[in-house]
């Protein structure tokens, strides 16, 4: 036998090492969208505050966060002081309402902040199932043209907003502008 | 032996005994537990079907498909609220009289390719549906030119001494004599 032979296992080992020590630090609850590059999904549900009939037109003409909430959200709760942050640096938002009763919905805008240039009723949950919603709070990046360029599952914070959306935000702006 | 360790022999023995005993039981109760587990887990939906070839379907579909939330159950088990919602839509969609093939695409373009349990064969999960029986494969490779390789160098090096070898021992041996 050779003798480099001798040192396979040793670099099997420090492969597999390797392989399982990158594996400690991924989220596997965190799946990748499938709809990142295909456009939003067509729909047609009332606004959660009058009622007044919206569709996928309603969103397009400027880069803009579509944020999934629900008053049964705990972690929106969280999120939301953020959002309205956001909101009055000028940052385009807007609500998906998601499996949620309309009177409650009201209530919390109301009460806290409304960040939302519109806010879509999905009671039903039908355009989150569209969207791939498995859970809320979730936030999709899309462009002037309504295509879907970015999904981030869970709670947007300051640091997330930094490190993962603000950038491909201000691109999307710069890029409407040109 | 000393009495002693006789004793301590007979006393091993039957605390392996009764740890076998003891072992029995406890796989037993756990064969029990799963089989009430299976009864337990599956979700209850009342839903009414067509015919039994679409509630086979129906059964089929639901286990093949993921549910994004708790990732380790089928849509079946899970009694997440989106697993209800994904049910409720192979339902409508085995009603519609959509094919097999075009729910699991539905279910693809929106949750990706996550939420198959049988993934499709491709570049990418090549390893995931071979990977397994190669390392098999290889491993029983690996063994049988090893047992072929020690029993030829057995055949020729240890059994049968040399000439050489053979002084040797014998000038040993005498020499131990002396």
């Amino acid at each position: 036998m050779k003798r480099w032979m001798l040192l396979l296992p040793l670099v099997l080992f420090l492969g597999m090492a390797g392989l399982l020590y990158r594996g400690l630090y991924l989220d596997p609850s965190e799946l990748p969208s499938a709809l990142i590059g295909k456009p939003f999904p067509e729909f047609s549900l009332p606004a959660v505050q009058d009622g007044k009939p919206l569709t996928r037109a309603d969103l397009l003409g400027k880069p803009a966060l579509v944020n999934v909430w629900g008053t049964w959200c705990v972690a929106c709760r969280v999120e939301h002081p953020v959002l309205t942050k956001l909101a009055q640096q000028g940052v385009v938002i807007y609500g998906v309402n998601y499996k949620d009763v309309n009177a409650d919905a009201q209530k919390w805008l109301k009460e806290f902040h409304d960040p939302y240039q519109l806010n879509i009723n999905d009671e039903a949950g039908s355009l989150g199932l569209n969207l791939g919603v498995y859970g809320a709070p979730e936030t999709f990046l899309i462009d002037a043209k309504g295509v879907i360029r970015y999904k981030h599952v869970g709670v947007i914070d300051e640091t997330v907003w930094r490190e993962k959306l603000a950038g491909q935000y201000q691109a999307l702006v710069d890029e409407g502008r040109e | 032996m000393t009495r002693r360790d006789d004793v301590a022999a007979v006393r091993a023995s039957s605390r392996a005994s009764a740890l076998l005993q003891w072992g029995r039981q406890l796989a037993g109760a756990a064969l029990l537990a799963l089989g009430f587990a299976g009864v337990a887990q599956a979700a209850i939906d009342a839903y009414t079907f067509k015919d039994e070839a679409e509630r086979a379907r129906y059964a089929e579909l639901t286990r093949e498909l993921r549910c994004p939330k708790c990732q380790n159950q089928d849509i079946a088990d899970s009694n997440a609220p989106i697993a209800a919602d994904l049910r409720k839509e192979i339902y409508r969609m085995l009603g519609e009289g959509q094919s097999n093939q075009q729910i699991i695409d539905f279910m693809v373009d929106r949750y990706g390719e996550f939420v198959r349990y049988k993934p499709e064969l491709n570049a990418h999960t090549w390893l995931l549906w071979f990977g397994p029986a190669g390392l098999l494969l290889g491993g029983a490779v690996l063994i049988g030119v090893i047992v072929v390789r020690r029993r030829r160098s057995g055949r020729e090096d240890a059994d049968v001494l040399s000439d050489e070898e053979r002084q040797r021992l014998a000038h040993l041996l005498d020499k131990n004599r002396e």
